[in-house]
């Protein structure tokens, strides 16, 4: 039996006169990676920033893991995880710091937290590492980490806001495969991305045009109502079409 | 509460971990207590004294030989009459006067009893008060060697007048004024420039995806600064004490709580700069004018308030340092306690409080 875990209907976010999101509606289904498209300043930040609670929609229903995203931030805040483009460990504390830390304001216990630090370092193979400053780890391992850290408590949802921006196709092929094995665990990934390859490995995708959802199904649907052989074909369509309508 | 205390162990790791970080919060202080305490206690060498002596007799002649000969001093000027003093001062020939009385040694001789005159100027106090204890001391000398050979005790009567500073602000203003200084910057500063740096770096928006609300995360940030702030003023305090000798005649529990009173201040001042501020640059930018300037300039620290013009004595009435320092010369200098102080006390709450209410605002604003 399939369950939305993210819920939103006509959610609009307007800064002044300009609306960055225009009555967006759509259903995430628990335990699918879900695909945020668009282009630079299509609006994806935005949207993701609302559904985290980092910004108030200025109309709109939503929610999340099933609570009122109006009502309900509190307990929305302990089932969701956040990683951002902008990078989000400490680069001046080491990996295991990171660890303590985070797992700490999420408010697992000290165990927990010993336990899960292990078993994900030993799953990163970067158990000798963990003493070492974020500062001087290469920056793809830093993004693997903040995935990893990310998901520590265990959320039901992951939002991640272009992961992988500025990393080289094998690292993000690598990343990649952290993302399933958290899909296999049973959390759902909330992911924005620029990069068409990655679109292809995303389970559903909505593509977002000036702040408006134009398109919403799987990869393989896509490609076949637009006639294409890539992702990125249906993508340019769709930017093309959306430019002419608005 | 497991929580906070995870966020305060993160901040302690920031600050223990950046060296520039622990070098502003201790070295910082030391360095400038030490710089104004070697200002203050500088030996004096060959000070330009002006000898106007209406007498004219062995005596006068013998104390202002022995001036000279100390080392200390000499002669930047001869006067003859009193009008001339001013003028002396002002063409810089002395910075101080010794004035002897008419008939100086004849009273010496006769009354056992004469008087002198030392006049200063207090333009720079701490100069001013040592070349009149340098000069007291001296006559006291000659005083005791008369008094080995003459049967009934003599006593010269040395009277000091300061003048263009008769108050003499500004001894004993450095520690007070140090340690206002000091709270200030690192209270004030150091939070704005951390959390201006989590904004920065974009963990920021992590933290408040996290369960942490905003006010724990002002908790968090502020807590390790309001304890290393405290143990600050203590060092300070100490230096004060037993390096320079400053007395604390006052209430010490009162002075802890005054200082926790003022670094609180500073604290939610730090987190109204960092509300503003995008990045560290502007944070420590803002810091800097907003508050390192002002404080040196406009607390009383360095000048005396009295004697600014108007419009800068109406705006140091925006300084909470200001009444921090008074509080803090009123405690250890004059020793005296809270019926006194109240009115400052006062003030730096409701400085207190009005940077607390709109901070907490604008850092909820920032959350949207």
């Amino acid at each position: 039996m399939e369950k939305d875990i993210i819920r939103v209907r006509n959610l609009t976010k307007k800064f002044g006169d300009f609306v960055a999101n225009d009555q967006l509606t759509f259903e995430v289904k628990k335990g699918e990676i879900f695909g945020f498209l668009g282009a630079n300043g299509a609006g994806k930040t935005t949207a993701i920033r609302m559904l985290c609670g980092l910004s108030k929609p200025t109309s709109g229903e939503m929610e999340v893991a099933g609570f009122d995203a109006y009502t309900q931030t509190e307990s929305i805040k302990k089932n969701i995880g956040y990683m951002s483009q902008k990078f989000s460990l400490y680069d001046d504390l080491t990996i295991w710091e990171n660890i303590r830390f985070f797992g700490g304001i999420y408010g697992l216990s000290r165990s927990a937290i010993r336990d899960r630090s292990k078993e994900m370092l030993t799953r990163l193979g970067i158990v000798n590492l963990s003493n070492r400053l974020i500062r001087d780890i290469p920056p793809g391992w830093k993004q693997k980490i903040a995935f990893s850290v990310a998901i520590l408590h265990k959320p039901q949802i992951v939002f991640l806001d272009e992961p992988t921006g500025g990393v080289d196709p094998v690292t993000r092929r690598q990343f990649w495969d952290l993302i399933y094995e958290a899909i296999d665990q049973g959390i759902t990934v909330f992911v924005t991305t620029h990069y068409m390859d990655e679109a292809e490995y995303c389970h559903r995708l909505s593509m977002m045009v000036n702040g408006r959802i134009v398109a919403l199904d799987s990869p393989e649907a896509l490609k076949q109502r637009f006639g294409s052989i890539s992702m990125n074909d249906v993508f340019v369509q769709l930017a093309r079409t959306g430019e002419k309508s608005s | 509460m497991k929580r906070l205390l995870a966020f305060i162990r993160k901040e302690f790791l920031h600050i223990f971990r950046d060296p520039r970080t622990m070098i502003i919060l201790f070295g910082m202080p030391v360095a400038q207590l030490l710089i104004f305490g070697f200002v203050i206690s500088n030996e004096i060498r060959d000070a330009k004294i002006a000898i106007l002596d209406k007498s004219n007799d062995q005596q006068s002649r013998e104390i202002v030989h022995r001036l000279l000969s100390s080392g200390y001093f000499r002669i930047g000027a001869e006067l003859e009459t009193e009008s001339s003093i001013e003028a002396c001062f002002k063409a810089n020939q002395a910075n101080l006067v010794v004035v002897f009385e008419p008939d100086f040694g004849r009273k010496l001789e006769r009354n056992h009893r004469a008087s002198m005159q030392l006049i200063a100027d207090a333009s720079d106090p701490n100069m001013a008060e040592m070349l009149s204890n340098y000069v007291q001391g001296i006559v006291f000398e000659y005083v005791n060697d008369l008094n080995r050979t003459i049967e009934s005790p003599t006593f010269i009567q040395a009277s000091y007048r300061m003048i263009f500073n008769p108050a003499l602000k500004g001894v004993y203003m450095f520690v007070p004024g140090t340690m206002a200084l000091i709270l200030m910057l690192i209270s004030a500063m150091m939070t704005s420039i951390t959390i201006a740096r989590e904004k920065e770096m974009g963990t920021m928006e992590v933290l408040l995806v996290s369960p942490l609300n905003p006010f724990q995360i002002l908790i968090g940030k502020l807590t390790p600064y309001f304890f290393l702030s405290l143990i600050n003023a203590s060092l300070i305090l100490l230096m004060a004490y037993f390096v320079f000798g400053l007395p604390i005649l006052g209430s010490s529990l009162l002075l802890v709580l005054v200082s926790m009173l003022f670094i609180l201040m500073a604290l939610s001042l730090g987190v109204l700069i960092s509300t503003v501020a995008k990045n560290q640059e502007v944070a420590m930018f803002i810091s800097m004018f907003a508050l390192l300037l002002p404080t040196l300039l406009l607390s009383g620290f360095i000048f005396p308030i009295e004697n600014m013009p108007k419009i800068l004595q109406y705006l140091s009435i925006l300084m909470p340092p200001k009444y921090f320092i008074i509080i803090l010369k009123n405690l250890m200098i004059k020793g005296i306690g809270m019926s006194y102080i109240w009115k400052e006390v006062a003030i730096l709450g409701l400085f207190l409080l009005v940077f607390m209410l709109i901070s907490i605002r604008k850092f909820k604003i920032r959350l949207e």
